[in-house]
């Protein structure tokens, strides 16, 4: 079972490959035209630790950095319905529960899809996260639901493949759904307190969520490889 | 990099489109730079109009989705317009929950004004409104929700209809977002509507919940018996007790797939979880035509 799911992930991923080559000779094609030089000078090298974890590039890049999402949201909620959190309630506790289930599933998918192209395992620091406080708690959750759904919002458009797209559409609202009932359990009625003046909701390109999320990951990443557009 | 195949889809049409693009340089600068140098107001005009101007046209398939996601939105801003101002709800729909709703609305507003601005931009006349009969009476005035059943005088049965509406929107969004994938900027815009969407959803599913439990019980609150309802849709449990069961059983079907790119969710990575768990961690897209059908019996 597992090797014709492995299989025919592979000839997904060998379908990007060729479109990367296609991009190439596009580059190429356009030669220095002014949207190649504002892509390149938009990367910041020199930030990336040598011994850094490289997403990747293309769409494998792009589910390699909600792989990396997924693995901080799981840790974090293991981490959580270990705690006996003092203060939560039953109910609460059992969205916990729920919710660590849903990321742990999340995360899975994703390492089984990317396969040999999965990044490892990353290293976590909850260290600023009391665990033992449910308002700390809740509000640690909050953060990472509301900024797992901007990092998904943002990296739709990044995706070629319709098959992933639609993989990511199915994990993005469940995100919106952990949001919205974390964000209630601390202030009821915060539930989309993210929308702007057209009611949509937040979005964030990888490098601002990298940036949000990095104090949480010790294992530094390189995302300069993803796509920008 | 959707510009990329954007780009390959024109090329298999039209063989000078390299040309085309160099001398509109310009305007292909502008996809990049469109939320950062605009102002807010001036957004959705602008999105609208940039596929147009690169090339004299916005795909058909891009308008059709938005035309499908404004005739959505029309229902659902309707429906809480007159929620809102039904006095038949005036001594039940308060406080938290008033204000929710109207938080609801004012969303459902913004997502309609701002697809009529879109479909505007590109050059196109957005749908007309349609008539709707929120009765589910397909124009007759008596569907399953009219009477004593009706939404805007049975407070369980508008956190009911409400819940339905916001899950068939999410899945309705996640359908259409695949055909959007050549465009970065309709694409986007539609994926920041299904996540609000995905939270609407989530609070009235919370707001069912506390109604039951503040009101003598699930039946109260037209939930079934031994039902939980959680802000996640498990399996495909509408949570929607009869006689509406069965009415609204269609947008719930399919919700309870626990197969993801081709994995079995229930055993993975070594573990195993509940068809409960595994079904919850994703929501189900719908097609236009299975949404098409779930809303019809709401519009005259």
């Amino acid at each position: 079972m597992k090797e014709t799911i492995s299989s025919s992930q592979n000839k997904n991923l060998e379908t990007i490959s060729r479109n990367g080559i296609n991009r190439r000779s596009m580059l190429k094609f356009f030669g220095a035209s002014a949207a190649v030089i504002a892509f390149g000078s938009a990367c910041n090298k020199d930030d990336v630790a040598d011994n850094a974890v490289n997403l990747g590039s293309g769409d494998v890049g792009v589910l390699n950095y909600a792989y990396a999402l997924e693995q901080l949201e799981a840790a974090f909620y293991i981490k959580a319905t270990q705690s006996n959190t003092a203060g939560l309630s039953v109910a609460e506790a059992q969205y916990f529960r729920d919710i660590a289930q849903h990321e742990i599933i999340h995360r899975e998918l994703f390492k089984a899809a990317l396969g040999s192209n999965a990044i490892p395992a990353l290293t976590v620091d909850f260290t600023s996260i009391n665990f033992n406080d449910r308002t700390s708690l809740l509000a640690a959750a909050r953060d990472f639901e509301d900024t797992g759904v901007s990092a998904y919002n943002g990296a739709g458009k990044l995706l070629v493949n319709t098959d992933f797209l639609a993989l990511a559409g199915k994990i993005v609202s469940v995100e919106a759904r952990h949001a919205a009932a974390i964000k209630d359990l601390i202030s009821s009625g915060t539930f989309a307190d993210t929308t702007d003046a057209n009611g949509l909701d937040i979005v964030r390109t990888p490098a601002e969520v990298l940036a949000i999320i990095k104090p949480f990951v010790v294992t530094p990443l390189n995302a300069n490889n993803l796509p920008t557009s | 990099m959707n510009l990329q195949n954007i780009i390959n889809d024109i090329e298999s049409v039209d063989a000078e489109v390299y040309e085309k693009l160099d001398t509109r340089r310009s305007v292909m600068k502008n996809f990049a730079n469109i939320g950062g140098k605009l102002a807010l107001a001036a957004v959705p005009l602008a999105l609208g109009g940039m596929f147009k101007k690169a090339y004299g046209q916005t795909p058909t398939d891009v308008l059709d989705v938005l035309q499908f996601a404004l005739t959505l939105e029309y229902l659902e801003a309707e429906y809480y317009q007159k929620v809102l101002a039904a006095a038949g709800l005036n001594s039940t729909l308060v406080g938290a929950a008033r204000q929710a709703y109207t938080k609801i609305s004012a969303d459902e507003t913004a997502h309609v004004n701002f697809l009529k601005a879109v479909i505007t931009g590109a050059g196109a006349t957005p749908v007309v409104k349609p008539t709707f009969d929120f009765t589910g009476g397909m124009g007759s005035g008596n569907g399953p929700f009219s009477g004593a059943a009706s939404p805007f005088t049975n407070y369980a049965v508008t956190l009911a209809v409400a819940q339905v509406f916001e899950d068939t929107g999410v899945r309705a969004y996640k359908g259409q977002a695949p055909r959007l994938v050549n465009d970065n900027v309709a694409l986007e815009a539609a994926l920041r509507i299904h996540s609000v969407e995905a939270r609407h959803a989530a609070h009235v599913r919370t707001m069912r919940t506390a109604y039951a439990a503040a009101n003598g019980g699930n039946a109260s609150a037209a939930i079934p018996a031994g039902v939980t309802i959680y802000p996640w849709i498990t399996l495909n449990q509408s949570g929607v007790d009869a006689p509406f069961a069965t009415t609204v059983q269609a947008s719930y079907n399919g919700e309870e797939n626990v197969t993801q790119a081709g994995v079995n969710t229930t055993s993975i990575g070594g573990m195993t979880f509940s068809a409960v768990d595994a079904s919850a961690s994703f929501d189900e897209p719908l097609t236009k035509a299975q949404v098409l059908a779930i809303v019809a019996p709401f519009i005259a």
